[in-house]
C-alpha cells in the first residue's frame, strides 16, 4: 500500500527488520498469463510482479476476471497459458504461505460454529491433521480477533452475527494465518465505515511485516490505497500506480461510465475538479 | 421400572438389539452430522436405496448381502463421480439418475425371484431383533473405523463444511476428503442395513443429526447431541416394539423423527417467547 492512507499508521519500511530482509523478495511473477475456466480464456496477456510488502488492487466490472485471477493465483484454477510463479514456485501446494478470502460464504448461517472456531481454522495449515494448537497458535488467534475488533465475540455463534461482523471474523481468520501472500476477494463487502477503517489498519500492519496482498474490489477509494492497480475488463486495461491508472479515461474504458457523484476522496473526481488526484480527501469534493 | 429394564435384562435378543442399535446410532450420529452440514442428504438417500440391487443380486447368487451392498455403493459413488466429472450436469442430476436406475434394477432383480419376498422386507426394514453376534462385531468394527477416521479428518471435514475452496487452499484436498466422507456414508449404510434396513438407516443418519443441529453451538456438541438422541431413539423404539408388538426398526426411526419435531417445536416456542419478552421490555 502507498503512504497516502488516512487514519492508519504509515508503513515503516526502515524500522521493520523483517521487511528489510524480505523487502525485495518477489512474491508473484506473472508473465504473459492467460486465465479462464475449462480452457476458455477470460483474460489474456497478464503481466505483473508483486514484491513483499506491496499491495495490488484488481478493479473491474462483475465478470471481468478479478476472481478468476485470484483463484489462479491461489492454485484453485490452472493457468491456461503463460507463466505464474508464487514465491518462486508454481501456484498451489503452499498452504502455509497463502491466505485466501473467497467472495462467498454460503454456510455462514447454517454451520454450528462460534466466531473463534472460524478464526482458529486459520491455524490449520500450520497444525496439519493432528498437531494440537500451541499457545502461540491461540495467541495469534486472539490477536487477530482483537485487531478486527471482535475479541468480545469469540463464543458467539457465527449465525447470530450480522453480515459485517461475519466478514470481520473471516478477515480475522486471514490475519491468524500469518501468510506471506494475502489474496482477498472483496474484503470490505458488508463492512461499515468503522469496519473498513479497521480492515485498512489491519492490512497495513500485514504489509508492514512483509506480506504481499492482492485484492479484488469495486471500491476505487480502497484501490487508491494500494501500490498498484490493475483495471480489468476481460483484458488488462491498465496496470500501474493508482495515480497513473485511476484516471477518468481509464475508468471510462473499464466500466463504460465515470462516476460523477459527490464521493469524498475518490481520486478521479478530485482530478476532474482540479485537485491532486490519488490522495483521498476527508470531505466531499 | 420393570417395564423399562426387564425386556432387555431377561431377553438375550433384546440385549443384542440394544447393543447393535447403539452402535448404529453412534455411527450415524458422526456421519449424519457431516451429511446434514454438507447438504449430502440426497446422496445419502441415494446410497441407502442404491445398494438394493447389489444386496438382492448377491443374495440371489448365494453370497452375503453385505458384499452386494459394497458393490452397490461402489457402483453408485463411481457412477456419480464419472457423470459429474465428464459432463456439465450437476451432482444432483447424477445422483438422481443413479438412484432411480439402481432402485429400478433392484426391483427388476427381486421381481424375477419368487422366493424374495421375506428377504426384501429384511433388506428394507432390517432385522434388529434377530441380529447375530457376528453382525454386532462387524458393526462395532465399523463404528470404531468411522470414529477414528472422523477424529483424524476433523479439520479437513470442518473446512469442507465451511468452504471447500478454503480447504483446498489450506492444503487439504477437497476431493480427497469429500471422497473419505462418501466412504464413511457408504460404510455406515452397508453395515447398518442388516440392523435397521436400507430404508430406515437413512432416517437414523438424518433425524438425530438434524435434531443436534437445532440446538448445538459447535460441531463437536452436535455429534454428542446426535449420539444422545440416536441412542435414546434406539432404546425407546425397542421398548415400544417389545411392549406393543410393532416393527422394531420402524419404531426406532419414528422415535428419532418424533424427537426432532418435539425439539423443533420447543425451540420455536422459546424463540417466540424471547421475542415477545424483548418486545414487552422495549
Amino acid at each position: 500500500m502507498n503512504n497516502n492512507r488516512q487514519g492508519s499508521s504509515p508503513v515503516n519500511k526502515v524500522d521493520d527488520p523483517k521487511l528489510i530482509s524480505s523487502g525485495e523478495q518477489m512474491i508473484i511473477h506473472a508473465n504473459n498469463l492467460n486465465i479462464g475456466y475449462n480452457n476458455k480464456s477470460v483474460v489474456a496477456a497478464i503481466n505483473f510482479q508483486l514484491q513483499a510488502g506491496q499491495a495490488l488492487a484488481l478493479v473491474g466490472i462483475n465478470g471481468s476476471g478479478k476472481s478468476t485471477l485470484l483463484k489462479t493465483v491461489v492454485g484453485l484454477l490452472p493457468a491456461i497459458q503463460g507463466q505464474l510463479t508464487i514465491l518462486g514456485r508454481h501456484p498451489g501446494g503452499m498452504p502455509r504461505s497463502i491466505a485466501y478470502l473467497s467472495q462467498f460464504h454460503a454456510s455462514g448461517f447454517v454451520l454450528p460454529l462460534c466466531a473463534m472456531d472460524v478464526v482458529r481454522m486459520g491455524r490449520f495449515p500450520n497444525c496439519g491433521l493432528l498437531r494440537r494448537m500451541t499457545r502461540e497458535d491461540n495467541e495469534l488467534v486472539k490477536a487477530a480477533m482483537q485487531t478486527m475488533g471482535i475479541g468480545h465475540l469469540g463464543d458467539s455463534p457465527l449465525r447470530s452475527l450480522s453480515g459485517g461482523q461475519q466478514q470481520r471474523v473471516y478477515l480475522a481468520q486471514i490475519l491468524a494465518r500469518q501468510a506471506d501472500l494475502l489474496v482477498l476477494d472483496e474484503p470490505t463487502a458488508g463492512l461499515d465505515a468503522a469496519g473498513r477503517e479497521v480492515y485498512l489498519r489491519a492490512v497495513s500492519a500485514e504489509l508492514a511485516r512483509g506480506a504481499a496482498m492482492v485484492t479484488a474490489t469495486h471500491d476505487i477509494q480502497e484501490a487508491a490505497y494500494c501500490d498498484q492497480v490493475m483495471l480489468l475488463a476481460h483484458r488488462v486495461v491498465a496496470i500501474g500506480a493508482p495515480r497513473e491508472v485511476l484516471t477518468p479515461a481509464m475508468l471510462l474504458e473499464t466500466f463504460g461510465i465515470v462516476i460523477t457523484g459527490e464521493y469524498p476522496g475518490v481520486a478521479v473526481l478530485e482530478r476532474e475538479h482540479g485537485h491532486d488526484h490519488g490522495k483521498p480527501s476527508s470531505r466531499p469534493s | 421400572m420393570d417395564w423399562l429394564i426387564t425386556p432387555f435384562s431377561s431377553n438375550a435378543f433384546m440385549t443384542h438389539a440394544l447393543i447393535a442399535g447403539v452402535l448404529v446410532a453412534i455411527s450415524c450420529a458422526i456421519v449424519g452430522t457431516f451429511v446434514v452440514l454438507r447438504g449430502l442428504a440426497f446422496i445419502g438417500d441415494a446410497l441407502a436405496h442404491g445398494v438394493l440391487p447389489g444386496i438382492a443380486g448377491s443374495m440371489l447368487l448365494g453370497y452375503s448381502g453385505m458384499s452386494g451392498a459394497v458393490v452397490g455403493a461402489v457402483v453408485m459413488i463411481g457412477g456419480i463421480s464419472l457423470i459429474t466429472q465428464r459432463s456439465r450436469l450437476s451432482s444432483d442430476t447424477a445422483i438422481g439418475l443413479l438412484f432411480v436406475g439402481m432402485l429400478a434394477l433392484g426391483v427388476v432383480i427381486i421381481s424375477r425371484s419368487t422366493s424374495f419376498r421375506g428377504d426384501l422386507t429384511q433388506i428394507l426394514f432390517g432385522e434388529i431383533l434377530g441380529v447375530s453376534t457376528r453382525a454386532i462385531f462387524t458393526q462395532l468394527v465399523a463404528a470404531i473405523v468411522i470414529a477414528v477416521t472422523a477424529a483424524v479428518c476433523a479439520r479437513p471435514f470442518l473446512l469442507l463444511c465451511f468452504d471447500p475452496e478454503q480447504a483446498q487452499v489450506m492444503g487439504f484436498s477437497a476431493r480427497r476428503y469429500h471422497n473419505v466422507m462418501l466412504f464413511l456414508i457408504a460404510l455406515t449404510i452397508v453395515v447398518s442395513f442388516q440392523t435397521v434396513g436400507t430404508l430406515l438407516v437413512f432416517g437414523m443418519l438424518l433425524a438425530p443429526a438434524g435434531t443436534g443441529a437445532l440446538i448445538a453451538r459447535r460441531i463437536g456438541s452436535m455429534i454428542a447431541w446426535a449420539t444422545i438422541f440416536g441412542v435414546a431413539s434406539v432404546y425407546v423404539g425397542l421398548l415400544l416394539s417389545y411392549h406393543f408388538d410393532i416393527a422394531a426398526g420402524a419404531a426406532i426411526v419414528l422415535t428419532a423423527i418424533t424427537i426432532f419435531f418435539v425439539v423443533f417445536v420447543v425451540q420455536n416456542v422459546r424463540v417466540q417467547r424471547s421475542h415477545q419478552s424483548e418486545a414487552n421490555a422495549s
